[in-house]
């Protein structure tokens, strides 16, 4: 019947409702007595549900309460320890008025946009070592190096080497008679200097992506293409991006999710700083919530909705766009 | 840690039995301990003082769990709620209030009561007072300074200044010879904090500025603006060394070690670092911060370092027992001595150790203090102010034109965080 048959799960399960809806025994026709319990009748249709429950349920608790637990934080003014006193909109009217709230909303708007580079510098740098040379996995796991190390340690180097006093960076510059930068103590560079800090394992992580994408394109539209005629940035553009498209979406859902939660690395490098420049939004909200001095929960909870409504557009996107592409199969 | 503490009590069994006599030694049942104390040397002091309360009670099972001091500060409200110990340090005045008014802390007047600690530790009284009742004890203290580079000084022919036109004359002396006057590393903003604790205090006296960080004052006060235009006329001069917003106060230190820089106004636990970093008692010296406005009293930052009892704790008998042990004066004298914690003992009784800076701290907190003593920025002001404000100190220490700005923007976070 219908597991040994080729047709797949999907039809499968139609026909048997089919069968259920027409109320006749299907399953038990022949050989055993008829067991008409309720678990026999709807073994079909429950099945899928019990295998998803572990997850609905572990997915309920922890991202979906969480995220309404959030929503309605964000009407109280709350210490973390005492009673919660409810303040209607008025932690959404303070982030109105609040002008360190823009200044992380702007430095994520930086990082969403600085951040989409390592997409395709990414892409570069796999188009350059998808080549069979020796020791080309030696060079292929050098590049990816950054990506396996702790942000904690990529931050630690990038600071070291940005240090206004004994950084490489400044030494470097020195020796083209450029005077130093305090990078991380200048509000105009600091937020690019921890993107670019940041963009190196992120760059690793995309060139991975395409390298195995790559493996996957396939040799034949090459061999067509050229007889063609294409060439170069044309062959490229035509013949391999769109065979790599899977792989971008990838790479650009973990780029954006990267650029949003860019946390760890500011709070190593500058802990928001100089003067609260640096800053983004989680930060900010893990500054004014949980950090040493905060006791805000009700202000960092309505910054995490108002983070979550900007992830929220994307998280919409990437749905919708996943959508359009299996209905067009 | 238990086999350690173990072997410390052992040997020091015979120590704690002379000193300890007076304790009763009837407690038993398990009894946990919090510590912040997570530097090498003070763990070190911690562990052994514990070691020797357990020797004096050895029924009782103690079980401690040093923290890291940073990691503490954020994790306290957990574990005073969820899982709390029978004793936490911490700190005073402000600090402490959260717990004190969420009910986290427990009242422990009735140890304020008994002579031992009222009379003995009543200097610090007011700033473990909430409310009109006493939430813990203090262990240890240390003074605000200006710690300098002697040798530096000799070799420009400087002494030690007493006011400010003086301090400016040195301060002047030492950037014409290529120095800066003044390390600091504001990247954790509350040394920030310190330099505008003692530039307040100078200008406008004590009392204004606990009005100030109490949130009865305001920001935008021409007393601030004198403060602020006194601090700018050391900026201006380029008399703090450049980039100090990239640095925590442990990375300034090399600018004094390396004599790029000739002071640094610090609490007294920089000198231990000063000292680690091949600095002699020679080369380093201690000067209290110049008078600025000769009409206001000198009044010091002196942060005090606190043990208490958690609401939640278990055997609040034995943390009673172990605050009075913590409070008694034998026990504040060795904590603080040089080869520990290095700091100044709270207990009348005690006896500061022989060292040239704890001598000059503990005279200058005694002696020439007339004006009050405050805790610190962050320790006096609540802490979502001390943050904001913080914030507009380094601001302003980077960029001293912003100043109208940054005070209207505290001005408007005053109005927000005292409406309570």
């Amino acid at each position: 019947m219908c597991p040994s048959s080729p047709v797949s799960i999907d039809t499968c399960y139609v026909k048997r409702q089919a069968m259920a809806d027409a109320g006749a025994p299907a399953v038990s026709q022949h050989n055993k007595p008829v067991k008409n319990s309720w678990w026999h009748n709807n073994q079909q249709s429950m099945t899928p549900w019990l295998f998803l429950a572990p997850g609905i349920l572990f997915f309920l608790f922890y991202v979906i309460f969480p995220i309404y637990q959030s929503f309605s934080l964000s009407f109280y003014s709350w210490d973390g320890l005492g009673e919660a006193e409810y303040v209607g909109a008025y932690n959404y009217e303070e982030l109105y008025w609040d002008d360190a709230f823009y200044t992380s909303l702007r430095n994520n708007l930086i990082w969403l946009v600085m951040y989409l580079f390592a997409i395709p510098a990414g892409l570069f740098i796999a188009l350059f070592l998808n080549q069979t040379v020796t020791g080309i996995r030696l060079y292929k796991s050098l590049f990816f190096f950054p990506f396996v190390i702790s942000q904690v340690v990529v931050g630690l180097v990038f600071t070291w080497f940005y240090d206004p006093t004994f950084g490489l960076l400044n030494y470097i510059l020195g020796g083209v008679g450029i005077p130093p930068i305090n990078v991380l103590g200048d509000e105009n560079f600091v937020t690019y200097g921890i993107i670019v800090a940041g963009l190196w394992p992120q760059t690793a992580y995309c060139m991975i992506l395409y390298l195995t994408g790559l493996n996957a394109v396939d040799p034949e539209q090459i061999e067509a293409g050229r007889l063609d005629g294409a060439k170069g940035l044309r062959m490229l553009w035509h013949i391999i991006i769109p065979q790599l498209r899977p792989a971008t979406f990838i790479a650009f859902v973990v780029t954006i999710i990267g650029a949003l939660r860019s946390f760890d690395l500011i709070s190593v490098m500058t802990n928001g700083g100089p003067y609260g420049e640096s800053r983004v939004l989680s930060f900010y909200m893990f500054e004014v919530a949980l950090s040493e001095y905060g006791f805000r929960m009700g202000y960092g909870a309505s910054i995490a909705v108002v983070l979550f409504l900007i992830m929220l557009v994307f998280i919409a996107y990437f749905l919708w766009s996943m959508y359009q592409e299996e209905k067009a199969r | 840690m238990h086999t350690m503490l173990k072997m410390t009590a052992a040997a020091l069994a015979i120590v704690a039995a002379n000193t300890g006599s007076t304790f009763a030694a009837d407690l038993s049942g398990d009894f946990k301990i919090f510590l912040d104390t997570s530097n090498p040397a003070p763990r070190a002091t911690m562990e052994k003082m514990i070691g020797d309360f357990q020797t004096l009670h050895p029924d009782l099972k103690i079980e401690t769990t040093v923290i890291d001091r940073e990691a503490y500060k954020t994790q306290i409200r957990n574990f005073l709620t969820a899982n709390a110990p029978d004793v936490a340090t911490w700190y005073a005045a402000n600090r402490m209030r959260p717990y004190v008014e969420a009910g986290l802390f427990e009242d422990v007047s009735d140890l304020w009561a008994e002579p031992a600690i009222a009379d003995n530790l009543a200097s610090t009284k007011g700033a473990m007072t909430i409310d009109g009742k006493q939430w813990g004890v203090p262990y240890t203290y240390y003074q605000w300074g200006v710690y300098y580079r002697k040798d530096i000084f000799d070799e420009l022919g400087l002494s030690e200044p007493t006011n400010w036109e003086e301090e400016k004359a040195n301060c002047q002396k030492i950037i014409d010879s290529g120095r800066k006057c003044y390390t600091i590393g504001s990247k954790f903003l509350w040394t920030a904090g310190g330099w505008f604790d003692y530039m307040n205090m100078r200008t406008n006296g004590f009392d204004f500025h606990m009005d100030l960080l109490t949130g009865q004052a305001s920001w935008e006060s021409d007393e601030v603006r004198k403060t602020f235009a006194n601090w700018r006329e050391l900026i201006d001069m380029g008399a703090f060394i450049d980039n100090h917003a990239s640095y925590s106060w442990q990375e300034a230190l090399p600018f004094m070690v390396k004599g790029d820089a000739t002071a640094y106004l610090m609490g007294n636990f920089a000198v231990a670092p000063l000292r680690d970093a091949g600095l002699t008692d020679d080369q380093l010296d201690f000067y209290q911060f110049v008078e600025i406005n000769p009409d206001v009293e000198l009044a010091e930052d002196a942060p005090t370092d606190t043990f208490h009892i958690p609401s939640n704790a278990t055997n609040k008998e034995a943390a009673r027992e172990f605050l009075r042990y913590v409070a008694s004066a034998d026990v504040q004298t060795w904590i603080n001595d040089g080869k520990n914690l290095g700091q100044l003992p709270v207990n009348a009784q005690s006896s500061v150790d022989k060292d040239k800076f704890l001598e000059q701290g503990f005279e200058m907190l005694s002696t020439n203090s007339p004006g009050g003593v405050a805790q610190f920025f962050d320790r006096d002001a609540p802490a979502e102010m001390a943050k904001v404000a913080m914030e507009g100190l380094q601001e302003f220490m980077v960029k001293p034109d912003n100043l109208d700005k940054i005070l209207s923007r505290l001005e408007r976070a005053r109005g927000r965080i005292y409406k309570n």
